[in-house]
């Protein structure tokens, strides 16, 4: 059976979507779609991919209008009758066809506080920590930055605030190092200064298509809005001095 | 020519950034030496974040009696003894150390009950070894390295592919790089440079690698002068996906049996009982509620035969399959749901220690793990061959070039171990990074020749220049034809007829890949990065069949129908492959040096 694929093609000057049409057989994932297309017909189609199993988080796009991974996306779950939709995340510059310029998501990562341990529990310099204590930090962990959830955010998508709002994946970064068990760090200030949070109004759109299923809004973004709040609304900061909390 | 070249001058230069890479430029750099760090991808996509079962080190958080003599004995052991015991002995006395400092650095693995490192059993390691989280170690230790090198000053150049090393009379003084983005052509200056490219999976048709496992560090060493050593031994996971056709060869970790899932043929027998290595007879249980009280912890049972080596298991399946008693789609089943018979809530227990085996499964083969047996089947996974490299320090035979991790050759010897190749990264990536600031401090920076450059540039914009454009597919058909041709004729079982014939193949494809013709421009074109793969796939595949035709028996991986026994003088060379002086590649034999009387006597005490 063909199935028709409709992938744009182009650079940071402009671009169009052109179709293919390629055989599909049992078990495809549009990633294979796109090797097969690539191999026989158009050679210089470029797309960014490692793993295909979903673990290295490399081959983002939209399928039809949709953000996700293209080596975790099923053919058979798509409607083969109509040319399938491939495009490159809107919410980074292009750099061709498929690939993406994502190195602003380094540049925000180097600069968020790096991990700061108490020191050693033990004599021979290691820690001690209960699985219940890391279970809610490994959910963080787990991120293969896929940078999805910073494509679909609208904050960074319609409203390009990316000089001053570090976006869903850094929010779960930085809750993941706030709530590591053995971390010193406070990194309540930037925040809310150059890191942006109050931009984020929780529609919850990182959640939805994070494919490592991350509560991203909920165990990262909220608690850290609550964190914040905390720490700078003056009630709140005069009932902890007074309480000593 | 240099003045259309972007020039970058590094006091040490590595190359690859997956775990030995990133550990490599941390060390460096902690030594207050300039740090540039290379990598084919963006940062953090290296092929560590594949790993998925864990780090083997001799913590002994698990179970006291484990040491580092019993890692250093079970490496040893695994890989029949070919491997350099030097390394080996480094190995398992500096893991632990080098697992506690990425705790120090941020990692967060899972806990025993007492709070400490909490370790799994895996394939050839005598008591629960493995620091893990869940199944996606290689995530957490790619990306707690990863943080903690940013901090660190490294300069990292992301989706830049280097295409020859330059020297200065004998030594390494540079190398030379294009970039993804727009094909441009860099210079790296550099007093010091570290391979850590990983291996050379994509030199066979069903694997698990990526599309970066191309051999480059491999063969850049070699084309620079290095020894290749051990390149015969290529080790077959047991375990990768079958079906469907499109996840063919993705890996299914040795984690599943660690925690007692089985392998089972079309007959529902558990077939790895038949065919226990003499070897490993006393260490493994003669019957199924054994190896099931030693995945759950039972200290007096000896561990299940699933268990064993991959090099024997792969071949145990091989041998179901060929004998009709495969399953469906052309592998066997290995089933964990069926450990509901023995934990009431075994779904739970499933979904909580292999949750990206359960989501792979589920997601692209419609196979909940909790309920239905898996089907797989051996797929390339890992070189034990690679640079021959000085134990202390990493570094090769050419001044100035060091190798660590998958693309040096040394601690596996004939078979690797589960969970020995991220300690590997580990520990030798920190020997290498550390040395190799040592040598650029204490040499003068080599001097960069005009003429070296030249011809490697041109040698990259050559396939723009071809006549053989098969409409643009012509990179993409040879390396498919390449990874057939091996996959039939240098894998899993060989014979000298058909490794012979393989050499001649190779030499067929290498006369098709040098008129072949990219089509498009130099700006990210998939067809002319597969075409300057394509040339280092080529030449390990050569340095894989001669080695593996002049190794005349059977060792580990290496397996021959022809020649199935071990024969004890092969047990005493290790093979290597070198450029001769007329550019055709040479075999040797060299002798391994006698063990110390000291480790003599560890193994004798393990055994």
């Amino acid at each position: 059976m063909n199935a028709t694929f409709s992938i744009w093609r182009g650079d940071a000057a402009g671009g169009a979507f052109q179709d293919y049409q390629t055989e599909v057989s049992e078990g495809m994932v549009v990633l294979d779609a796109i090797h097969q297309i690539q191999a026989d017909q158009a050679s210089d189609l470029a797309v960014r991919w490692n793993c295909k199993a979903g673990k290295c988080g490399s081959c983002s796009a939209e399928i039809n209008g949709l953000p996700r991974l293209m080596c975790m996306t099923r053919l058979s779950d798509l409607d083969l009758a109509r040319p399938v939709a491939v495009a490159p995340m809107k919410t980074f510059t292009p750099i061709k066809d498929l690939v993406t310029d994502v190195s602003w998501n380094y540049q925000v990562k180097k600069r968020i506080r790096k991990f700061k341990p108490r020191p050693p529990d033990a004599p021979d310099g290691t820690w001690r920590m209960a699985q219940e204590d890391i279970e809610r930090v490994q959910e963080f962990r787990k991120c293969i930055e896929c940078y999805l959830c910073q494509d679909v955010c609208h904050v960074l998508r319609e409203h390009h605030l990316q000089e001053r709002f570090i976006g869903p994946r850094f929010f779960a970064y930085v809750a993941a190092l706030e709530m590591h068990p053995l971390d010193v760090e406070d990194r309540r200030e930037e925040l809310s200064e150059a890191q942006g949070i109050g931009f984020c109004n929780i529609t919850k759109c990182c959640t939805r298509v994070c494919p490592e299923e991350i509560n991203i809004t909920d165990n990262a973004i909220i608690p850290l809005k609550e964190r914040v709040v905390d720490a700078y609304d003056p009630l709140r900061r005069l009932f902890r001095l007074l309480g000593g909390n | 020519m240099t003045a259309r070249v972007q020039t970058y001058e590094h006091d040490v230069l590595v190359i690859g950034a997956g775990g030995a890479g990133l550990r490599a430029a941390i060390e460096a750099s902690a030594a207050k030496v300039s740090v540039g760090l290379v990598c084919k991808s963006l940062l953090g996509k290296a092929h560590t974040v594949m790993a998925e079962g864990g780090i083997a080190a001799a913590l002994a958080n698990v179970d006291e009696r484990d040491s580092w003599k019993v890692h250093f004995a079970d490496t040893m052991r695994g890989g029949q003894y070919v491997n350099n015991w030097r390394m080996a002995e480094l190995h398992a006395k500096e893991a632990p150390d080098r697992v506690r400092e990425l705790e120090a650095w941020g990692a967060l693995f899972d806990r025993t009950k007492d709070g400490r490192i909490l370790q799994r059993n895996f394939g050839g390691h005598r008591y629960p070894r493995l620091a893990h989280v869940g199944d996606r170690t290689g995530l957490e230790m790619i990306r707690t390295l990863q943080d903690h090198g940013v901090h660190q000053g490294i300069d990292v150049h992301m989706e830049r592919t280097v295409v020859a090393l330059l020297k200065d009379g004998d030594r390494v003084s540079g190398a030379l790089a294009y970039d993804r983005e727009r094909g441009l052509l860099h210079l790296f200056r550099a007093g010091a440079v570290v391979l850590a490219t990983g291996g050379i999976g994509r030199a066979y048709r069903i694997t698990s690698n990526s599309w970066e496992y191309t051999g480059d560090g491999h063969a850049l060493a070699y084309d620079a002068g290095a020894e290749l050593m051990d390149m015969e031994f290529v080790q077959f996971h047991p375990t990768g996906m079958v079906w469907p056709p499109s996840v063919q060869g993705i890996l299914v970790t040795e984690g599943v049996r660690g925690e007692g899932g089985v392998l089972l043929n079309k007959e529902g027998k558990r077939f790895l009982f038949d065919d226990i290595p003499e070897n490993y007879r006393s260490q493994t249980a003669d019957n199924e509620e054994e190896g099931w009280r030693y995945t759950q912890g039972d200290k007096s049972a000896r561990r299940p035969p699933e268990l064993l080596t991959r090099d024997h298991v792969a071949r145990c399946i091989m041998r179901e399959i060929r004998a009709g008693r495969g399953s469906p789609h052309g592998g066997v089943f290995l089933d964990i749901s069926w450990i509901k018979r023995k934990l009431p809530d075994a779904g739970e227990v499933i979904r909580k220690k292999l949750p990206s085996m359960y989501h792979q499964f589920l997601k692209l083969a419609d196979i909940d793990i909790t309920r239905q047996p898996m089907e797989v089947g051996p797929t390339t996974h890992y070189v034990m061959g690679g640079v021959r490299v000085d134990a202390e320090t990493q570094m090769s035979s050419v001044p100035g070039l060091f190798a660590a991790g998958e693309c040096a050759a040394g601690l596996h010897g004939a078979n690797r171990l589960g969970g020995n190749s991220l300690s590997d990264l580990l520990v030798f990536g920190q020997r290498a990074g550390a040395h190799a600031a040592r040598f650029a401090g204490d040499h003068r920076a080599g001097r960069i020749d005009e003429a070296q450059v030249e011809a490697a540039a041109r040698a990259a914009l050559a396939p723009f220049e071809g006549e053989d454009s098969d409409q643009g597919a012509a990179p993409y058909r040879i390396q498919h034809d390449l990874q057939e041709m091996m996959q039939d004729m240098v894998g899993i079982v060989r014979r000298e007829s058909e490794m012979a014939l393989a050499l001649e193949q190779l030499g067929k494809l290498r006369a098709r890949a040098a008129r072949m013709r990219v089509n498009g421009n130099r700006a990210y074109n998939p067809g002319w990065h597969t075409a300057l793969d394509l040339a280092n796939l080529l030449t390990v595949s050569e340095a894989v069949a001669r080695s593996a035709l002049e190794r005349k028996e059977s060792r580990g991986a290496h397996f021959r129908d022809d020649l199935p026994r071990a024969d004890p003088a092969f047990g005493k060379v290790n093979v290597v492959a070198v450029k001769g002086p007329d550019g055709a590649m040479r075999i040797e034999r060299r002798p391994i040096p006698p063990l110390p009387g000291e480790l003599k006597q560890v193994i004798e005490e393990m055994k």
